[in-house]
């Protein structure tokens, strides 16, 4: 198993084994979004970029290494010292292949800073440590913590090996819903400290600050779990708050909604005192928090 | 030995060299002032290198196996601490005192008493950190980075992390006026400003960026304090604040803070590179332009370590584009060093050695930088693994690894001996394979979406942490070898020449004896 990953990382390493870079165990996933796709392949060219800089530069220091040592009798030629027709070689090359970078990846910036028109929105707040989910307009609103199995291996001396825990500190008790190919608005902040909502597959990584709103977007092609996790350091569990985005079928997920609204309904009429007192507890609680 | 012993005592008869403990309590000397500079900055290296060992074996597998994750979180924090402000830093400011009076031809630093204070901070401030350890709450947990409101809600480790760093600044303010006002007013004779060694002139630029940007890290500090303690609301949202503008104020001394870590290692390599190739340094006048640009662009591109904070577009797009432009005279100065080497004479040992594996390695860390500056894709990068690999791949192999070079470069002219040649390749081979095993592997995990400053994490990133583990532990034992050496060295060991290495002799630090007299140069050198 290791041997596999490092050989097969080595043969990325020598540009040997294209095919091999898309295992998600030493690359960025290609993702499930327009976005997260051009991202993926600007990462790529990028890289190749800088492998392509690499062989002529570390080539030119090798050849160097090898070529002009004393010991092979080498002389040193002290006749050439400074050139500007070369300084000027060597800043103006750098700065087409950069301009070269900049174009795709300003275009790809502002693709990524339109939120217009999304169909879907959430709130979402990060808090110490767990995720609170809103769907706004549609009366849905959950946290979404560590799932407990995750959460009994990970405890110092818990005697369980993480890897008999399927999805071990990336699986939660209630996952994020969404219809898939729907654009889906993502509206964040927090309660707290600052947090950073990251799942790859979309290429969303966004700060959940407290006082402040932000946005971002996706709009996920393909059905199926993805994960991701807190990436902002938020204190002692900052480890062990996943995110885990459930991409359904738009039939599915109206049938979702229906279910949590209900669900919903029924708890505030079988309950109602208590759903009152806790949106009352919450704000205190958090002024608390932040004294 | 003997030899150069009665040298010096002939040639200076007035020398006061005070003996016991009072000579480094009081020391005005630039030289021993160096030392203890140089030594403090050893032992931190081997407390922050503990701290790393410490958190490589808790990553070794997944599950928490020795740590409370609170405890984990002071573990990274006053490792970042330790390593920045107490071994790099004061390391760099130990090679300036030992070499920029050698190397412009000074009899000393020009402010010797503060040269003694700006030292004998450090050791205080230091206690003060390390001691944050033993109070309720445990050491500072909230990262190097210091970000409200996490950073508020320290225990009593809070005002004594704050304390320390103001402390660090001052000493740093200090030591940075130290390098201006000696290269400014003390150069031989004859030695313009563009005849002044690469050492001084990235070390002077160094100290233009430590006093600008140190104050900045005091003043935002002192805010965090005022927001803890006496109600302000600078960075608390509840009470109108801004965190934000806390990474902003931070990032503006932060980023400089990258070159002050990097510019003197940049003048380090361009002094070893010449000697060993018998060449002199291709571009001089180029090298110089490039490390004043790099120091002008450090102050425009400080918003790219919080692309993902929600900044307007327009932010977004000048912060890309200004830290795109870095890769220019950081690319001039790759070229220059390796148009040095061309056509030149080389040999390899060890400052040299180091001097190349800085050469490549430090080149990676520049191309993950270069990634990392693409906004869309430092979405992905931001906060993982990735950046752990790029920043460690400048810092340990581009940082320490020049400092390494400089004392295998200059040892001999301290101590007077040549050291064990055997011992240094040693070191040199084990600490640079071990390295690559350490940082490369970090690059993958961060890719495959492993976040940073995490004690645990899910199995799928368990063989790439093992990997990693594993170089760390090696790399960090084999530093015991370069311990070993320096001591070897000092007690005694083949008597160096003046010139000590058969190369290009370049410099007035190869005109004086080795050992160096106690007084560099009481008659300035003529240069011309
Ligand atoms: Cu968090």
């Amino acid at each position: 198993m290791l041997n596999r990953k490092v050989l097969s990382a080595l043969g990325v390493l020598l540009g040997a084994a294209p095919a091999v870079a898309y295992d998600s165990s030493y690359n960025m996933p290609v993702g499930v979004t327009q976005i997260a796709r051009e991202v993926h392949s600007l990462h790529m060219i990028v890289f190749w970029i800088c492998v392509a800089i690499a062989v002529a530069v570390f080539g030119a220091m090798i050849y160097s290494i090898i070529a002009f040592r004393k010991s092979k009798g080498a002389v040193a030629d002290t006749t050439m010292l400074h050139s500007t027709i070369v300084e000027v070689i060597w800043t103006t090359i750098p700065v087409l292949i950069l301009v070269g970078m900049a174009v795709p990846a300003a275009k790809t910036l502002v693709r990524m800073d339109d939120t217009r028109n999304a169909e879907l929105s959430i709130k979402i707040t990060g808090y110490q440590w767990k995720w609170q989910y809103e769907y706004l307009g549609k009366g849905i609103s959950f946290y979404s913590t560590l799932g407990a199995e995750s959460n009994y291996a990970r405890q110092l001396h818990s005697g369980i090996d993480p890897n008999t825990v399927k999805d071990y500190l990336l699986e939660v008790d209630h996952e994020v819903v969404v219809p898939v190919d729907t654009k889906v608005r993502l509206l964040l902040t927090a309660n707290d400290v600052i947090h950073s909502w990251w799942v790859p597959d979309f290429a969303v990584k966004k700060d959940a600050i407290p006082g402040f709103i932000n946005e971002a977007w996706f709009k996920s092609e393909k059905i199926g779990h993805y994960t991701g996790q807190c990436t902002e350091l938020c204190g002692r569990d900052h480890g062990f708050m996943p995110i885990v985005v459930n991409v359904v079928s738009k039939e599915d997920f109206a049938r979702w909604v229906a279910d949590q609204q209900a669900a919903a309904k029924a708890a505030a009429e079988g309950a109602a005192p208590t759903a009152t007192t806790a949106t009352t507890i919450a704000p205190a609680a958090s002024a608390a928090a932040a004294r | 030995m003997a030899h150069a012993d009665t040298h010096a005592a002939h040639d200076h008869d007035h020398d006061h060299k005070p003996s016991g403990i009072g000579r480094w309590l009081f020391a005005t000397n630039h030289k021993d002032i160096g030392t203890l500079y140089l030594l403090f900055a050893l032992l931190m290296f081997f407390i922050g290198g503990a701290m790393a060992l410490a958190i490589r074996a808790e990553l070794y597998k997944p599950g928490l196996q020795f740590f409370d994750p609170g405890f984990y979180n002071s573990l990274l924090t006053s490792h970042a601490l330790v390593m920045i402000f107490g071994a790099v830093m004061p390391a760099f400011v130990g090679l300036a005192n030992w070499m920029i009076p050698l190397q412009i031809g000074a009899p000393d630093m020009a402010l010797p008493r503060m040269n003694n204070y700006s030292f004998w901070i450090l050791p205080f401030a230091f206690t003060l950190l390390l001691s944050s350890f033993f109070t309720a709450g445990g050491g500072p947990a909230g990262g190097w980075t210091l970000y409200p409101p996490l950073s508020l809600q320290a225990g009593d480790s809070f005002p004594l992390t704050i304390f320390a760093i103001h402390m660090m600044g001052a000493s740093s303010i200090m030591g940075a006026i130290n390098v201006i006002v000696t290269i400014m007013n003390m150069r031989a004779p004859g030695m313009t400003l563009l005849k002044l060694p690469l050492f001084c002139w990235t070390w002077l630029i160094t100290a233009y960026l430590l006093i600008a940007v140190m104050p900045v890290l005091a003043g935002a500090v002192t805010m965090l304090l005022t927001d803890h303690y006496f109600g302000t609301s600078f960075f608390n949202p509840a009470g109108g604040g801004d965190p934000v503008m806390f990474q902003h104020i931070f990032w503006f001394f932060g980023h400089p803070e990258v070159y002050i870590l990097i510019l003197p290692a940049f003048g380090i390599v361009s002094e070893i590179i010449p000697t060993f190739a018998r060449k002199p340094l291709f571009g001089y006048d180029a090298m110089v332009y490039a490390t004043a640009s790099i120091a002008f662009l450090s102050f425009i591109v400080w918003a790219h370590h919080m692309f993902t904070v929600g900044m307007p577009l327009a932010g977004e797009m000048f912060f890309m584009l200004s830290t795109m432009l870095i890769a220019i005279p950081t690319g001039v100065k790759v070229f220059n060093w390796t148009a040095t080497m061309w056509k030149g004479s080389m040999t390899f040992e060890p400052p040299m050695l180091f001097a190349l594996a800085f050469l490549f390695l430090f080149t990676i860390g520049g191309f993950s930088g270069l990634m990392l500056a693409i906004a869309p894709a430092d979405f992905q990068y931001q906060d993982t693994y990735f950046v752990v690999a790029h920043f460690h791949y400048v810092l340990v192999p581009g940082a320490v690894f020049a400092i390494m070079a400089a004392v295998y470069y200059w040892l001999p002219k301290w101590t007077g001996h040549m050291y064990n040649m055997r011992l240094a390749n040693w070191h040199f081979w084990v600490s640079t394979v071990s390295v690559n095993v350490l940082f490369f592997p970090q690059h993958f995990l961060g890719l495959a979406g492993m976040p940073r400053r995490i004690p645990d994490y899910s199995t799928q990133f368990t063989d790439w942490n093992m990997v990693s583990s594993v170089g760390g532990f090696v790399f960090g034992f084999s530093q015991i070898l370069f311990v070993i050496l320096i001591w070897q060295c000092v007690r005694g060991g083949a008597k160096a020449t003046d010139k000590v290495w058969d190369g290009l002799s370049h410099g007035l630090e190869w005109t004086v004896p080795s050992p160096a007299p106690y007084h560099s140069f009481d008659t300035p050198p003529e240069v011309h």
